[in-house]
């Protein structure tokens, strides 16, 4: 079989708050699919549902075949989780942490070595420190060893990079992309936009819904309305023109310049001269304007606002 | 006085043999988004901690808004705003009490507090969540009401760290022009981010690492130096480098 994780029609709610809204997708065996939107876009409780830790409201859910309500005790075994939030225990060293969730499966921190090696060797040297005691970078790595250790035929990792620097950031899907070549899939979410292009596929949420889904080239490509970038040393300025002539969704700060979305159908070309003589004209001298490639955020933020 | 909005020079900050800050030497002009950025554990938390008067430093010096950190360090939590995405508002306040209970921390008096009240929820429309408690409004407002509360009592400097983690890409887009407005208006700005993309939205920029300044000018320049295309490939080359 080829599908890891397949996904129909869930929804579960919290009172009035619907946190996932009747998604459906699939992931393929030895995939990094990442799940990418901001805070209660969701996330979490899909995760969730899929770890077998909470159940759907409705629709349904396999992993690995398995069905995520009724097979959930033999799914348990074959799933690897790691939590958003640190949850080893800080009191326990590094090397306690790690037989602790080794013996929980039955198994031995000796016997699964190899497996855990490319991570668990860059913690190794701080066996005996305390957990709690550990850097942001090194407590991530550790508890991937933890999720890691029974050996699982999948991963879901919940924002594993939130709040960690760009370097450990970067260090850490390096590691990921060097597990994946063992049949392991890895399902993996993130609220960084530019960590998509570590991943196989992604899948944009927000809101409890599913914006789209695709390989990240895939994505960028369908964006399909003109896009262009005005760099001005007037930048607020300049803002506030562009605001008079566009709808305000679609001029926004990016990085260095500003982005401007024109109207479907529209050409590139035409809304760079036209937005120059404009800004010009308003006694912003200094803009230059030019075509852009849009990226993933340009993307989230188009469907965004169709979707609202 | 000096007209500079941030002035350090050779500031340092042991902790027993650690050198947390080591003889840093930077400066912020008024109306400037400045980025300081840094690996975790590089100093910033540290720096941010003398600059705002909360920690004194062991050596060097700096002022801000005029003001030293050493010996003014009351006159400096006057002129200042502060912002953290982890502490930030009341949650069981509703959003007219968040903003009129710091606007009585400093002193703004009652007629002028109303119209900053009344101006600050027509600039983000959350006219009608005013008698809202915060806990029950989206995070992505949170974040903005937070850094209008810290920008309040119209303060020279402010200090935002990482102000807009966990938001949506137009939610943190919409604070990026609170942050332009508030410069605009002639508001020094200091952020902190992990956000290497959000770097290139400040005008100038400096990166720590251990304890040191690696890098500091504008994002266009240090790319050019350095031969990069992004902020992210200059920061992990040189955290790397340490």
């Amino acid at each position: 079989m080829n599908t890891a994780v397949h996904v129909d029609h869930v929804t579960k709610r919290y009172g009035e708050v619907v946190a996932v809204d009747g998604v459906s997708l699939d992931v393929a065996n030895g995939e990094i699919f990442g799940f990418i939107g901001p805070d209660g876009a969701g996330k979490t409780t899909l995760f969730r549902m899929l770890v077998t830790l909470l159940v759907p409201d409705a629709g349904t859910a396999t992993v690995l075949g398995d069905d995520v309500v009724r097979d959930m005790w033999k799914l348990r075994r074959r799933v690897g989780y790691m939590p958003g939030r640190f949850s080893l225990y800080p009191d326990l060293s590094v090397a306690e942490n790690l037989d602790f969730f080794a013996s929980v499966f039955g198994t031995t921190v000796k016997k699964e070595y190899d497996r855990i090696a490319p991570i668990y060797t860059q913690i190794e040297p701080f066996n005996d420190r305390r957990a709690g005691a550990l850097s942001g970078g090194m407590k991530q790595k550790l508890a991937l060893c933890c999720a890691l250790v029974h050996k699982p035929d999948i991963l879901f990792l919940d924002e594993p990079t939130t709040g960690v620097d760009a370097v450990s950031r970067r260090e850490f899907w390096d590691l990921l992309g060097r597990l994946k070549g063992e049949a392991l899939t890895i399902v993996v979410s993130t609220p960084y936009m530019d960590e998509a292009d570590r991943c196989d596929r992604v899948a944009l949420m927000q809101g409890g819904k599913v914006l789209a889904i695709d390989t990240p080239s895939a994505l960028t490509a369908s964006f399909d309305r003109p896009l262009v970038a005005v760099t001005t040393a007037k930048r607020y300025e300049a803002l506030k023109v562009l605001r008079e002539i566009v709808p305000a969704e679609s001029a926004y700060p990016f990085g260095e310049s500003l982005h401007v979305v024109g109207a479907s159908g529209g050409s590139v070309e035409q809304l760079a001269s036209d937005l120059s003589s404009r800004l010009s004209a308003k006694g912003i001298d200094d803009a230059k304007v030019e075509p852009a490639n849009p990226t993933i955020e340009d993307l989230f933020i188009a469907r965004m606002s169709a979707a609202t | 006085m000096s007209d500079l909005a941030i002035e350090a020079k050779d500031l340092t900050r042991t902790f027993g043999s650690f050198m947390a800050v080591d003889h840093i030497t930077f400066d912020v002009k008024p109306g400037e988004v400045f980025g300081f950025l840094g690996a975790n554990g590089a100093g910033k938390t540290t720096a941010i901690r003398i600059l705002t008067g909360l920690l004194r430093p062991s050596s060097g010096s700096a002022k801000v808004a005029g003001f030293d950190v050493a010996t003014q360090s009351e006159s400096i939590k006057q002129v200042i705003g502060y912002m953290s995405q982890k502490f930030s508002l009341y949650d069981d306040l509703t959003v007219r009490e968040n903003i009129e209970l710091y606007g009585g921390i400093y002193e703004i008096p009652k007629d002028k507090l109303e119209e900053r009240v009344e101006r600050i929820l027509d600039r983000l429309s959350l006219g009608h969540a005013g008698g809202e408690s915060v806990r029950s409004i989206p995070l992505g407002w949170k974040q903005k009401l937070a850094l209008s509360v810290a920008l309040l009592h119209e303060p020279k400097v402010v200090f935002l760290d990482e102000p807009t983690g966990g938001v949506d890409p137009i939610v943190r887009r919409q604070f990026w022009e609170l942050i332009y407005e508030a410069a605009h208006g002639g508001t020094t700005v200091l952020v902190t981010t992990h956000y290497m993309d959000e770097a290139e939205y400040c005008d100038r920029i400096s990166i720590m690492v251990s304890g040191k300044i690696a890098a500091y000018g504008s994002p266009t320049e240090l790319k050019r130096d350095a031969g990069v295309k992004s902020v992210d490939e200059l920061f992990v080359r040189l955290a790397r480098a340490s």
